[in-house]
């Protein structure tokens, strides 16, 4: 499975991010440049962390615009794997590939911690670190109570694990197709025992069975 | 002349310092030229002060790449990799705005760091404040934390470790010194020296604005005072964005091979970065100001020559290849513009069009500036004050919690977890999980560990043992996690150093220092200096901030700091000889005074390299050296970190003379607490003196024994979150 890593101006987890797709999948990944539409011969894509374009007027608001984020609108209408991971998932949000919105912590801080989140398919818990500043989830009471019936939310954080006031604890959801999973946790910052776990595989393992 | 004379005092040089200029120049100076000699000649850019002192330090070793006199300094890490790191203070913009200034300390010592084509992997800071029950000092720490977490976490450089201490003589002159640490392959590896006549002088990255001017002389180079207010316009303005794509533009410029040398803009601009290039490369640079894209307009020639806007780098660039420069600048989105040429002139020239508006011999410009001797003076007993916090008759339990409560001791989680701590994937240890940082570099199949330290209170009691002590420390730190030192930097941080007192502070520990470092025969590869750190009751107390660099073989053979298992035994190491005289409990006391116990640098080596060989061959479950708050407190670190209480029994320090509070709450170097198996303990020559188990802190220390429940001693330590935060 060959994953595509996005680079925009202002990316930071790229190259971690490409480091783990290719410990996942075993194959080299490739990374995709913010000018191009080329995701030819990818399998799946990863929108990576960071501060796209410096996320000046609101975190990913810039990057959704860009001709890579074009394509990968379209790669996913066709149904194609597309996992964005913390700034990845706030560009996915303001693509609108993804339902919600993220908004800045409960506490106004930036917070860098490792986190239990619970994997709302089998209820397994999940040792990954979440660090960001604008990770509180948002949707309306309405949407939200469709995501869960449909079952759109993908993790959730485990109790006491809910540093950012995230509504119901959601750190990560689908979209209905179930193609597009955006949590604000770093799985690619959780694939080697050494920096502390590797249950970050899980989540890409997670993706290779939407590509399958 | 007498409206020149003013003008050059304002600008901070002394009359015969100005008459010099006019003699080396042979005339008297244009408006361009005592601009630009007043900064290179300020303290901040010249070490007038210090440069004489540093002569004392040991720069060399069979593992520099680098030495002092570069952007970075730089040791081999082995299969062709070099680490480069360096540590700079930002503390008068700090001081002043702390926002910005410490998010513009740490894009400046980035920027030292890719300027010799290392990428940067991470950030530490030693910050110092005033006391936290004050107004200032939690507003200072509040707006210095945002400031270096803004920048790092946003250009993508994880902050690892680090180290605060609140202490009353820095209520009014904070500290906030920024340390970076690069990886570059040695091949690729750059320097500063402008080379090759006829080559182009390209200037990339941010346009050129009027923030920052007179940062390097007006902030750095006097005293804070009255009406600091009005110097905010002096302080940088920081963009991370910019720098993360002027540093990425860099690495990739240099892997293509398409610059000649490159250097950073900092203190004092253009001016310094020109000048510095054209110094170490032994010949002159031709500025044509009307080149340089400027944020408004209608600025002087003086103001573009000296400006101190962020995110700019210089290059010199071959003529042929200038077009592939420019191409690369542009995929990042950054400018680029070719301002100037080098010559064979030996001169600085600064030309506006056609028009010469400054012109001056590099060797005066930037070699020029005379060198001071200091007029040290030993001062008669303590200087500082003496603030009683702690009750008379405490008991050894209200102690211990009033120590782990301590701001310069308590957790300092709710810092660094404001700090992107792991991008990158290399930190093996994060914040407070080990004495050191520690970072793996799958490029050469090995590890590093960092430490960076200084403890002023101590430094202050003895200048000259307490540097020594603070070099130890990060030696001591090092060897718990079973790293060996491969380079050392700092940053001299004083007080004002035409005063006699700041000036012995000065003299002493720089001799504390390079004594330490030849004895220990680990280099001194770079440094900073940072004088006239005074408030209006005088100055800082003085802090040589010590960074040291170690080597690993092996990234899963690491100690931790924190008990791992129930029935461990705990076992002393090392020669500790802990006395209460500058510890954390004299100062809580009221009880602080000159004078410290001299390390023994030989044999606290030796017991390193015993603890580094032990946590190497992973005979050690745990590993933390005693430092501030003495014994007690290092127990209830590694207690409570693991969750497990301790029995433990002073008895043996007693026998060597050690009066009970001495051997709980008493300092110096020396002393490893460490866990394991008690015969593998025994093996080293440690001395048991307990075992890992319990909800409590028992102590057997004589009529000072005390007990204390885990979970009240963890709430004291994690004390900190809650006080920050009260207004």
């Amino acid at each position: 499975m060959i994953w595509g890593v996005l680079q925009f101006p202002g990316s930071c987890d790229e190259r971690d991010a490409l480091h783990a797709c290719a410990v996942a999948s075993g194959e080299p990944a490739r990374l995709v440049w913010h000018e191009s539409r080329d995701l030819g011969g990818l399998d799946a894509v990863l929108v990576p962390g960071g501060f796209s374009y410096g996320d000046y007027l609101r975190a990913g608001a810039i990057a959704r615009f860009s001709p890579a984020m074009e394509a990968v609108a379209e790669f996913a209408a066709a149904g194609g794997p597309v996992l964005g991971i913390c700034n990845g998932f706030q560009v996915l949000c303001e693509a609108g590939l993804l339902p919600g919105a993220l908004l800045r912590n409960a506490e106004l801080r930036f917070v860098c911690r490792q986190a239990e989140l619970i994997d709302e398919r089998g209820g397994e818990r999940l040792s990954i670190p979440m660090k960001h500043g604008e990770g509180r989830y948002y949707a309306p009471e309405a949407m939200l109570d469709e995501l869960e019936t449909g079952g759109q939310v993908a993790y959730r954080y485990a109790e006491g694990h809910n540093a950012n006031g995230s509504v119901r604890d959601i750190a990560g959801v689908r979209n209905a197709a179930g193609n597009v999973l955006g949590l604000m946790p770093h799985p690619e910052h959780a694939v080697d025992p050494l920096t502390g776990s590797t249950d970050g595989l899980k989540v890409f393992e997670a993706m290779a069975r939407v590509a399958a | 002349m007498s409206v020149e004379i003013s003008k050059h005092r304002e600008l901070g040089l002394t009359d015969s310092e100005y008459e010099l200029i006019v003699e080396k120049l042979g005339r008297e100076p244009g408006d361009v030229e005592l601009a630009m000699f007043s900064l290179l000649w300020s303290e901040h850019c010249a070490y007038k002060h210090s440069r004489k002192l540093l002569r004392r330090l040991p720069t060399e070793g069979e593992r520099v790449v680098m030495g002092p006199g570069e952007n970075a300094g730089a040791v081999d890490v082995g299969n062709g990799h070099a680490v480069a790191f360096k540590v700079e203070s930002h503390n008068h913009p700090s001081a002043v705005e702390p926002f910005e200034g410490a998010a513009t300390g740490v894009g400046g010592i980035l920027r030292d760091v890719f300027a010799i084509g290392a990428r940067p992997i991470a950030i530490l800071d030693s910050l110092r404040f005033g006391e936290l029950d004050s107004l200032r000092s939690r507003h200072l720490l509040d707006g210095a934390v945002r400031g270096i977490g803004h920048y790092g976490n946003s250009i993508g450089v994880a902050t690892v470790g680090g180290e605060i201490y609140f202490e009353e003589p820095y209520e009014h002159n904070c500290l906030v010194n920024a340390m970076c640490i690069g990886l570059a392959k040695t091949e690729d590896m750059v320097r500063a020296a402008a080379a090759g006549v006829g080559n182009a002088v390209v200037l990339m990255g941010a346009s050129t604005g009027r923030d920052g001017i007179g940062g390097a002389s007006v902030l750095a180079s006097a005293e804070l005072g009255e009406g600091d207010e009005a110097k905010r316009p002096t302080v940088q303005i920081g963009d991370p964005f910019e720098e993360s794509k002027v540093l990425e533009c860099c690495l990739e410029l240099l892997e293509k091979g398409l610059l000649v040398s490159l250097q950073d803009l900092g203190a004092a601009g253009l001016t310094s970065s020109a000048g510095e290039m054209a110094s170490a490369g032994g010949v002159g640079i031709d500025i044509d100001v009307a080149a340089v894209p400027l944020r408004e307009a209608d600025m002087e020639p003086f103001e573009i020559m000296v400006s101190e806007s962020q995110e700019r780098m210089l290059a010199v660039v071959e003529p042929s290849r200038v077009e592939e420069v420019v191409a690369v600048c542009e995929k990042w989105e950054t400018g680029a513009a070719r301002i100037g040429v080098v010559t064979d002139s030996g001169r600085i020239r600064v030309l506006r069009g056609a028009e010469v508006v400054g012109e001056m011999p590099v060797e005066a410009l930037v070699d020029g500036c005379p060198l001071y001797d200091l007029g040290p003076a030993e001062p008669e007993g303590w200087i500082y004050g003496n603030r009683q916090t702690l009750a008379p008759g405490a008991s050894p339990e209200e102690e211990l919690l009033a120590l782990l409560g301590a701001p310069s001791i308590a957790s300092k989680r709710w810092v660094f977890e404001q700090y992107d701590s792991l991008v990158g994937s290399r930190t093996v240890r994060r914040p407070e999980a080990a004495d050191a940082a520690v970072l793996q570099l799958p490029e050469a199949g090995n590890a590093i560990a960092v430490s960076i330290d200084g403890n002023g209170r101590r430094v202050a009691c003895d200048p000259y043992a307490g540097t020594i002590e603070a070099v130890l420390e990060c030696v001591q730190n090092l060897a718990c996690v079973g790293a060996e030192p491969l380079g050392l930097t700092n940053c001299l941080n004083f007080g004002n150093p035409e005063k006699p007192v700041p000036a012995w502070q000065l003299d002493r520990a720089v001799s504390g220092l390079a004594d330490a470092c030849t004895a220990l025969g680990v280099p001194v590869v770079g440094g900073n200096v940072s004088l006239y750190n005074e408030g209006p009751d005088g100055p800082i107390y003085p802090t040589p901030v010590v960074a040291m660099v170690g080597e690993l073989p092996d990234p899963a053979q690491v100690a931790g700091s924190s008990f791992v298992r129930e029935g461990d035994a705990i076992a002393l190491l090392g020669p500790f000889e802990p006395v209460l005289a500058g510890s954390e409990l004299a100062k809580q006391r009221g009880e602080l005074a000159a004078g410290l116990p001299q390390p023994d640098v030989a044999a606290v080596a030796a017991a390193c390299a015993t603890v580094r060989d032990a946590v190497r061959a992973g005979r050690l479950a745990s590993a933390h050296d005693v430092s501030d708050g003495g014994l007690a407190c290092a127990l209830a670190e590694s207690a409570i970190g693991a969750g497990i209480g301790c029995r433990v029994d002073l008895q043996h320090l007693r026998e060597r003379g050690c009066s009970p509070e001495d051997a709980l709450f008493g300092e110096g170097s020396g002393g490893f607490l460490v866990s394991g198996e008690r015969a593998a303990l025994e093996a080293l020559g440690a001395t048991p003196v307990g075992e890992v188990g319990g909800a409590a802190i028992e102590i057997a220390a004589g009529d000072r024994s005390l007990s204390l429940p885990l979970a009240e001693a963890e709430s004291a330590w994690r004390s900190l979150a809650g006080r920050v935060d009260s207004r």
